[in-house]
């Protein structure tokens, strides 16, 4: 059993769930606080990837990556090679593909905040950026934890986008789906099944963590 | 001290409209004229009458749909202009009802907060100074959810007071408090910090008389009346307090003199050594009424005070000293036996000891008038 797939998986999922939690943090506080009436369009838009089937998202993000598309062209001017079937290209699919599971824990967790203790916050003079780290940040943190492990786990079973933008190339874009799926269709049941607990086993894992942390198993200080 | 008392007025004049919830019914309007001198005025209506959205706009938390909010000579809300300060700029120290202490940090943390743009001498200096003011060294290191609801409240003020605001609202954040522990915890924002207009929120009538001198009633987003506590509270005018609870000097004296174009009127102690101006309250010349005065609203002078504003004046002679907790009580001889509450620095820096000679300085609506 070759552990090339399981590894490239956990980098594409490591290196994701963090990209998202960057991006993710500013959007989520921007859903979380906005009083504008159509915010619903973009929490929408938000929520997209997970109706929507992996194929069709991955039809896109393989135009858009590709050498015609926008993002195609901006990156074969920048490092002058093309996104599609490529590494880079996986991890930008894969933030797309994602996204809802880091964005909305976070607004859940902002959402729960106690406003007045951003009020209190504004009041002793604080700017934007220090309430955000100092309370938002520390109060709303089990909300970034599950934002990361959900993305992180979300990632690394990914299938039909993958298949779409990276292809399956061994060491570049053959992520553990793809492995399991190649190797089940090769009647290589033993090597899929392997592959497969390992997976099944990371899931349960992370969701132990996930429901732990709502049912506020875990709290740094007492909350009453 | 008190020549510049006038400068830090706090002034509201705004308008803010709210749709209502229910469709049909007309809008809530909050249209709010009043000015908060230094000093406790005590914004006093029932529940939705508008009050916190009064703080909230002074603070900056919610802006008006006009008017101008004014601090002094600077102006931190101008609808005209379009221009308003952030409530991080604005210097007002707010306490919340629910306090909104930060429950991840422990008591000194939360103290620290609003000081990080100072250096660290100075900040340290500070968090230990009001940590002794408001007695609550002890906390240093617990969080909100290890300490009891009175604490909560004095680490709540002094982590709005160690920010030197230049003025101070309050959000019935004493309520569901005994009324002893509400008392000491006046006691040590008086003797705090009397300096800064503070707006004192609440919609229980008890409060509105044990607190300030003055008090603004608030009903449905309109004031509706302004003046004395006794005014806001009670339709006829009697303008006397119904007792001298919680006051540390209770003087029996006679209506001397009435001056209704000033609003004062002077009363004699049965002594006959003394006389104070007092606020106009019904009642005959040669009538007898009482005098309940705080210790906390008297301040103590080594010379005699000029220039002040302060109407009454009186020279006496120091009595007894005794440490009170964080105060020190004087009893004052002044024809009358007087006492006045002042700080241990206070006692070293104006070198009081007993047998001294010393000035008090009593303002007229500080003089509160009692039935007897």
């Amino acid at each position: 059993m070759s552990f090339e797939p399981l590894l490239l998986s956990f980098r594409l999922a490591a290196i994701v769930s963090l990209l998202l939690l960057a991006i993710g943090l500013p959007v989520a506080y921007w859903l979380a606080f906005t009083r504008w009436r159509g915010k619903f369009v973009l929490e929408a838009v938000v929520a997209l990837p997970l109706v929507l089937p992996p194929t069709v998202l991955g039809f896109y993000a393989l135009i858009a990556l590709g050498p015609r598309g926008l993002l195609g062209r901006m990156w074969q001017a920048l490092f002058g090679h093309a996104l599609a079937f490529t590494f880079g290209g996986l991890v930008i699919a894969s933030i797309f593909y994602s996204f809802p599971f880091a964005v909305q824990p976070l607004v859940a967790a902002f959402e729960s905040l106690d406003r007045r203790l951003l009020d209190a916050s504004a009041v002793l003079g604080a700017s934007r950026a220090r309430t955000f780290l100092r309370v938002i940040v520390p109060l709303a943190w089990p909300g970034l934890v599950t934002a990361v492990v959900l993305s992180f786990a979300h990632t690394l079973g990914e299938f039909g986008v993958v298949l779409m933008v990276g292809g399956n190339l061994p060491g570049i874009t053959r992520t553990v789906s793809i492995d399991i799926y190649d190797r089940a269709q090769a009647l290589d049941y033993a090597g899929a099944q392997g592959m497969s607990l390992v997976l099944l086993a990371i899931s349960f894992a992370v969701l132990c963590v996930v429901y732990g942390l709502n049912r506020r198993v875990w709290r740094p200080w007492p909350v009453k | 001290m008190a020549g510049e008392i006038d400068s830090s007025m706090l002034s509201v004049s705004i308008r803010k409209e709210f749709s209502s919830a229910t469709k049909g019914s007309p809008p809530f309007v909050l249209d709010v004229s009043a000015e908060f001198p230094v000093g406790i005025t005590v914004l006093f209506g029932p529940s939705g009458a508008g009050k916190s959205t009064v703080l909230d706009c002074i603070a900056g938390l919610q802006h008006p749909d006009s008017g101008l909010i004014r601090l002094g000579n600077e102006i931190l809300f101008d609808g005209e202009k379009g221009r308003a300060l952030r409530p991080a700029e604005r210097k007002i120290a707010y306490v919340f009802q629910s306090l909104a202490l930060f429950p991840h940090l422990t008591a000194e943390e939360n103290i620290t907060y609003g000081l990080h743009a100072l250096p660290r001498a100075e900040r340290t200096q500070r968090v230990e100074r009001v940590l002794k003011a408001f007695r609550v060294e002890g906390l240093r290191a617990r969080k909100p959810a290890q300490i009891s609801g009175g604490e909560k409240q004095r680490v709540a003020l002094a982590r709005s007071l160690v920010t030197q605001p230049r003025a101070l609202l309050l959000d019935e954040p004493l309520t569901g408090l005994d009324a002893g522990l509400k008392s000491t915890i006046m006691e040590d924002l008086r003797a705090w910090n009397d300096r800064i207009p503070i707006v004192y929120v609440t919609h229980t009538h008890e409060e509105v008389l044990g607190l300030g001198e003055r008090a603004v009633g608030l009903e449905a987003g309109r004031v509706i009346q302004t003046g004395t506590p006794r005014e806001i509270l009670e339709a006829p005018r009697t303008r006397l307090l119904a007792d001298a609870a919680g006051y540390e000097n209770f003087l029996e004296a006679t209506i001397a003199e009435r001056r209704p174009e000033d609003g004062v009127m002077r009363v004699a102690m049965q002594s006959g050594l003394l006389e104070l101006e007092v606020p106009l309250a019904g009642g005959e010349l040669g009538e007898r009424v009482g005098i309940a005065i705080r210790a906390g609203d008297i301040l103590v002078a080594k010379e005699q005070p000029r220039g002040l504003s302060a109407r009454n004046v009186l020279a006496g002679q120091i009595v007894s000293m005794e440490m009170r907790g964080y105060l020190v009580e004087l009893k004052i001889d002044a024809g009358t036996q007087i006492v006045a509450h002042v700080t241990p620095g206070a006692v070293r820096s104006l070198g009081l000891e007993r047998e001294k000679r010393v000035w008090m300085v009593i303002k007229t609506h500080s003089c509160h008038l009692v039935r007897v």
